[in-house]
C-alpha cells in the first residue's frame, strides 16, 4: 500500500529512472550485438582466436560488477562518473553470452549443409548469410536474451556511479533503510527482468529451426 | 571431343603432421556423357579426388581441367557453380523450401525468377517429384529418397557440364536404393553429362559405370570398362569382385 501511495506521489521521478534504465539496457545490450556478433563469427573463422577471446570476455563476466563498474571511473573516455561508464561496462558484461552463442550457433551448422553450400559454388559470405546466421539464429538470440536479462538486474548497480536507473531507489532505500524505496527500485527491475525474459523467448523461439 | 574432365598427376599430401599422401599421381578424364565410378574402400582416397576437382581442396601437385579450362585459373566458387555436388549427407538446407533448395545455384548466377520457377519444376519433374506437390514442401517433410532426388536435382540445376557424385545412394534403404539406381541410370543416358561417381558398392558401380576406377592407399590400381573390371586378373580388382 505504501508502495502505491509512493508511486502516486512520484510517478513522473519514477517513470523517469524506468526510462534511464531502459536506456542503459537498450542501448548497452545492442552496442554488445553489434560487436559480439561479428566477434563470434569471427571466431568461427579463426578457430585459434576462439580461446584467447572467450577466455577474455570470462574474464570481464568474472570480475564483481560493482568493482568493474569502479574500474571504470578512472579511465579517460570511456570512464568517469555517469551513464557512459555504465554503458561500457554492461556491454563488456553482455558480450560473453552474445559472442559465445553467435560461435556455438554457427558452428552447430550441420557440416552436411555447410559443405553442401560450399561445393554449389556460394561464396564464404554467401554461405554465412544464406545459412550460417538463419540456421544459428535461434541460439544466437539466446545469448542476447541472456545478455538483456543479467542487464536489466546489473543496470540496477549503475545507479552507485550516477547512471540512474532504477537501482537509484535502491541504493537510496538501503541508505536510509526505507523498506519502501527499496521495493520500489527492486520491484520494477525484477518485473522488467522478467518481461524480457518472456518476450525475448518467445522471438527465440519462433527464430530456432 | 574436348573432356569434360581431365585429371593430369593429381597429388595431395596432408598440410602438416608428417608426409601422408591422400591422392598420388592420378590421372584420367571423363568424356561427355560417361560416367566414371571410383570404388574402393573407406580411406582409398575417392571423396578427396572429388574435393580436388571442385577445389574444396586444393592439390599438391598436378592438373584438374574443367572443359579444357585449368581450374586452378578459376575462382573457386566460380568453378563450384559449374559442376554438379551430391553428397551422402545430401545436405538440404533446412530453412529453404524444396523449390528454393533446387533453384539455389541459378539464384546465386542472378537468373531471373521466372525462370528459376520454370527450372525447378522441370527438375523436379525429371527426378520424379511432382512440383506441384513438392515445390514448397520443407525438407524435413521428406523422405530419405525423396531428399536425395531433390539433391539429384539441385545439383543440375544450373545445368553444369560435370556431375561428382559421393555415394549419393549410400544411406538409403535397399529398396529405395535400387529404385534410385535403376531411375539414376535412366537419367545417365539421357542428360549426356560427364559424372564421377563414388561408391564403394561394386553392383552399384557395375550398373551405373562407363568406366570404372579401382582406387587403392591413393592410387588408382585398374582403370577401364565395367566388362574389363570383370575379367581383369588384378588382385585389388578380384577381392572387390568376390566381395560383390
Amino acid at each position: 500500500m505504501n508502495l502505491l501511495r509512493f508511486y502516486g506521489d512520484h510517478a513522473r521521478e519514477a517513470f523517469g529512472l524506468l526510462g534511464q534504465h531502459l536506456v542503459l539496457v537498450g542501448a548497452s545490450t545492442f552496442l554488445a550485438v553489434l560487436i559480439g556478433v561479428p566477434l563470434g563469427v569471427l571466431l568461427t573463422r579463426r578457430p585459434a582466436w576462439r580461446g584467447p577471446v572467450l577466455g577474455l570476455a570470462n574474464v570481464f563476466q568474472t570480475i564483481p560488477s560493482l568493482a568493474l563498474f569502479g574500474f571504470l571511473i578512472p579511465l579517460p573516455f570511456l570512464g568517469g562518473i555517469g551513464a557512459r561508464t555504465a554503458i561500457v561496462a554492461l556491454v563488456v558484461y553482455a558480450l560473453l553470452p552474445i559472442v559465445r552463442n553467435t560461435y556455438v550457433g554457427i558452428s552447430g551448422v550441420d557440416p552436411a549443409v555447410r559443405e553442401a553450400g560450399r561445393g554449389m559454388g556460394m561464396t564464404d559470405g554467401q554461405l554465412l548469410t544464406m545459412v550460417e546466421i538463419p540456421l544459428g539464429l535461434g541460439v544466437i538470440f539466446a545469448g542476447v536474451r541472456v545478455a538483456t536479462v543479467v542487464g536489466v538486474g546489473t543496470a540496477t548497480i549503475a545507479a552507485a556511479i550516477g547512471a540512474g536507473g532504477l537501482g537509484v531507489y535502491i541504493f537510496r532505500g538501503v541508505s536510509t533503510v526505507d523498506d519502501t524505496l527499496i521495493l520500489a527500485g527492486a520491484l520494477p527491475a525484477a518485473i522488467l527482468a522478467l518481461i524480457a525474459d518472456g518476450l525475448l523467448g518467445l522471438i527465440e523461439r519462433r527464430l530456432a529451426r | 571431343m574436348t573432356p569434360v574432365l581431365e585429371v593430369r598427376d593429381l597429388s595431395y599430401r596432408l598440410p602438416g603432421a608428417g608426409d601422408r599422401h591422400l591422392v598420388t599421381a592420378l590421372s584420367f578424364s571423363v568424356a561427355p556423357g560417361e560416367t566414371l565410378v571410383l570404388l574402393g574402400r573407406s580411406g582409398s582416397g575417392k571423396t578427396t579426388t572429388l574435393k580436388l576437382i571442385n577445389r574444396l581442396l586444393e592439390p599438391t601437385r598436378g592438373e584438374v581441367r574443367l572443359q579444357g579450362e585449368a581450374t586452378a585459373t578459376l575462382e573457386p566458387y566460380r568453378l563450384r557453380r559449374r559442376i554438379g555436388y551430391v553428397i551422402q549427407e545430401i545436405g538440404l538446407f533446412p530453412h529453404f523450401t524444396v523449390a528454393q533448395n533446387v533453384g539455389l545455384v541459378p539464384r546465386l548466377e542472378g537468373w531471373p525468377p521466372d525462370r528459376i520457377a520454370g527450372r525447378v519444376r522441370e527438375l523436379l519433374a525429371l527426378v520424379g517429384l511432382d512440383p506441384d506437390e513438392f515445390a514448397e514442401r520443407s525438407p524435413r517433410a521428406l523422405s530419405g529418397g525423396q531428399r536425395q532426388r531433390v539433391g539429384v536435382a539441385r545439383a543440375l540445376a544450373a545445368d553444369p557440364a560435370l556431375l561428382l557424385l559421393d555415394e549419393p545412394f549410400g544411406a538409403l534403404d535397399p529398396i529405395t536404393r535400387v529404385e534410385l539406381q535403376r531411375e539414376f541410370r535412366a537419367l545417365e543416358g539421357r542428360l549426356g553429362k560427364g559424372m564421377v561417381f563414388v561408391t564403394h558398392d561394386v553392383r552399384e558401380g557395375l550398373l551405373l559405370g562407363t568406366r570404372l576406377g579401382l582406387m587403392h592407399e591413393g592410387r588408382l590400381a585398374f582403370l577401364g570398362t565395367a566388362e574389363e573390371f570383370r575379367r581383369s586378373n588384378d588382385p585389388q580388382v578380384k577381392q572387390f569382385m568376390e566381395a560383390a
